[in-house]
């Protein structure tokens, strides 16, 4: 178990160092300039000397390994620099924005984690028939919808339309978070989660429904048949046990989609979470905020992955701790 | 007890595009069991045996037929018979854990094959505790996993979700296979005993030499049919005691009957799918002729006994 810990924890910071090195890279070579974009419109009245001292504020003037290291050594002191569009720390804005999106991907997460899991389960023990054949033709259909597109249709038919829902934002208009009521926000998060969730279904639907074919053929089940066990007896008392392990994993281990699509729901709802930020850092070139972003979504993602894996030791008896990698 | 009468087992299969084939793993098949008796169907592995206890207990896929009669206590197993009966009256002991579920623990599932079999909720502990005492199982064994239990501890534990009901006819599946001398002999002595209370039991195996010291009766299977029904004990005197030249191939086979591996192995393989209409042991038969080759063997009796050979 303790060797277990540590082995992961070094598999994180590989993973970290790995990350920034290349979103590092990434980010300078991107031909987008950090100077005009933080300039805008004013780039008209901003002489030379003035954007040399921006530059060299943010020092912009220095190779990029120098950057990258002075920007690392930081780091491992725990600062993570200051963002330059929004003047304050990126760590500040990150909580801040994370706290939104968090709101946004536990609902999308849950709903989409117990209805795909449903579906999928009473598909696969009725293969073949009627419901089977909807579900299936539903979660094929939905495997193939871009999520940007959902989110325009739900706007259109919801908020437009029959004016059910806000159009944008997390807050009623001239409200700040800090007055909005719990009603408000989950009315105004309504539509982004809805997006998400009708998006994310479809892979636990199908893979919840291949294990369970697969359940229901077993060894195992054929003797519970022997025994007199119907079919609900044989989903209940046997491989309902089998098929969730495979779906608890894989909507830990999907975390990474989970917050890849809320990036585009949050962008067209206008919702203003982490998603909406790494799109602004990286149009306007906010260095510091985009690799901050990077990192936080890395543990993200590398936390839900290590709970999937845990979660397999605490269910199946037939893992142990020894050899655990 | 069971009297299974021309049993026939046909599966349908569409091959690239509609071509639709029809493989008969089990035909012509006749077997009888009677009150407190064993009879040990016994043939090459992988020829249908299983097939012939998923039939009687009526757990085959959908996509097979079932022609022929299987009659249960005197009345005819419908399905809807079977459903009521399979896990109360007639139970099965599969061949090995992998008919366990690997994520339960061996107590919950005895205490589930007790409910199933008609005990009421809170009586199931009590009688999974006296099962497991009964094969000398200790109580912690409750706790373990299918993947954690020996090969031994295995035939127990399955033999123990048999006799957690009131079971009148038991279907042990290969009960010997996997397991040492010792163990499969156990193995045999638990079937004896509960054939010793007066229930029935089907023996399916392989394994001869392990099967026949112990059974009543022994149905000679082969190429999914039963070639001759004989008692036991005709395994141990003379291979004249038996009437089928494949039933005498097997006692020659035997390692006390001087090991003979039987007729030449190069003729090719007993069976093959599209040959139902003659003998099914006409290329090895060292007595077989023409008719042999073209018209199925007729069933002849002699008491209890019956072979399927024109030349017995």
């Amino acid at each position: 178990m303790i060797r277990y810990l540590v082995r992961r924890i070094v598999h994180l910071a590989a993973l970290l160092a790995a990350v920034s090195a290349l979103s590092f890279s990434l980010v300078s070579l991107s031909p987008i300039d950090p100077v005009d974009a933080y300039i805008g419109a004013d780039v008209m009245k901003v002489g030379p000397e003035q954007r040399a001292k921006i530059a060299a504020r943010w020092g912009l003037d220095k190779p990029p390994l120098e950057r990258f290291t002075t920007w690392a050594a930081n780091l491992v002191r725990g600062d993570f620099g200051i963002s330059a569009i929004y003047n304050e720390p990126v760590l500040t804005v990150i909580g801040k924005r994370f706290a939104m999106s968090l709101w946004l991907m536990a609902l999308a997460w849950v709903f989409s984690g117990l209805f795909g899991f449903v579906l999928g389960v009473v598909a696969g023990a009725f293969e073949g028939g009627l419901f089977d054949r909807a579900v299936r033709f539903y979660a094929y259909l939905l495997a193939g919808t871009p999520t940007f597109w959902l989110g325009l249709l739900l706007l259109l038919i919801f908020s437009v339309a029959l004016r059910l829902t806000p159009v944008c934002c997390a807050f009623p208009p001239g409200v700040t978070p800090e007055e909005a009521t719990v009603w408000q926000r989950l009315w105004h998060l309504a539509l982004p989660a809805a997006t998400l969730s009708i998006v994310g279904v479809s892979a636990v639907i199908l893979h919840t429904r291949q294990k369970m074919i697969q359940a229901l053929r077993s060894d195992y089940a054929l003797f519970a048949r022997a025994q007199g066990e119907d079919t609900m007896g044989v989903v209940r008392h046997h491989a309902l046990r089998n098929v969730v392990l495979p779906a608890v994993t894989l909507q830990f281990a999907t975390l990474g989609e989970l917050f890849g699509g809320s990036i585009l729901a949050e962008q067209v709802f206008s919702y203003p979470g982490l998603g909406q930020a790494t799109v602004e850092a990286g149009l306007r070139g906010d260095v510091p905020l985009l690799l901050g972003i990077v990192l936080v979504s890395a543990v993200f993602v590398f936390t839900g992955n290590t709970v999937a894996d845990l979660l397999y030791r605490v269910i199946d008896p037939r893992i142990g701790w020894k050899g655990a990698a | 007890m069971l009297t299974v009468t021309d049993l026939s087992i046909r599966f349908e299969r569409y091959d690239r595009g509609l071509t639709r084939t029809v493989l008969t793993p089990v035909h012509h098949l006749d077997l009888d069991i009677g009150p407190g008796e064993i009879v040990a169907v016994i043939g090459a592995s992988g020829s249908g045996k299983s097939l012939l206890a998923h039939a009687v207990l009526g757990i085959l896929p959908d996509n097979c037929r079932v022609d022929g009669e299987i009659r249960f206590k005197g009345d005819p197993l419908t399905p809807a018979r079977q459903k009521a009966l399979r896990g109360r009256e007639m139970v099965l002991v599969p061949q090995s854990v992998g008919f366990l579920n690997p994520l339960k623990n061996v107590g919950a599932q005895v205490r589930r094959a007790a409910i199933l079999g008609g005990a009421a909720g809170r009586d199931a502990p009590g009688i999974t505790d006296a099962a497991f005492a009964r094969y000398g199982l200790a109580p912690a064994v409750q706790a373990l996993f299918p993947f954690q239990v020996s090969g031994g501890m295995a035939r127990r534990v399955l033999t123990a979700t048999a006799t957690v009901g009131r079971a009148d006819l038991i279907v042990a599946d290969e009960p010997t296979t996997g397991l040492d001398q010792e163990a499969a002999q156990q193995s045999m002595a638990f079937l004896r005993s509960l054939a010793d209370e007066g229930r029935s039991v089907m023996v399916i195996s392989h394994d001869l030499s392990a099967v026949v010291p112990v059974a009543d009766r022994v149905a000679v299977f082969l190429s999914g049919t039963t070639v001759e029904g004989a008692p036991a004990g005709s395994f141990n005197g003379q291979p004249e005691a038996l009437r089928h030249p494949y039933s005498r191939d097997m006692w020659r086979a035997l390692p006390g009957h001087g090991f003979d591996p039987g007729p030449d192995r190069a003729a090719g393989p007993t069976w093959s799918e599209g040959e139902a209409d003659g003998c099914p042991y006409v290329r090895r038969c060292a007595r077989a002729d023409a008719a042999c080759a073209d018209t199925f063997p007729p069933k002849r009796h002699f008491g209890r006994d019956f072979v399927r050979c024109r030349h017995a």
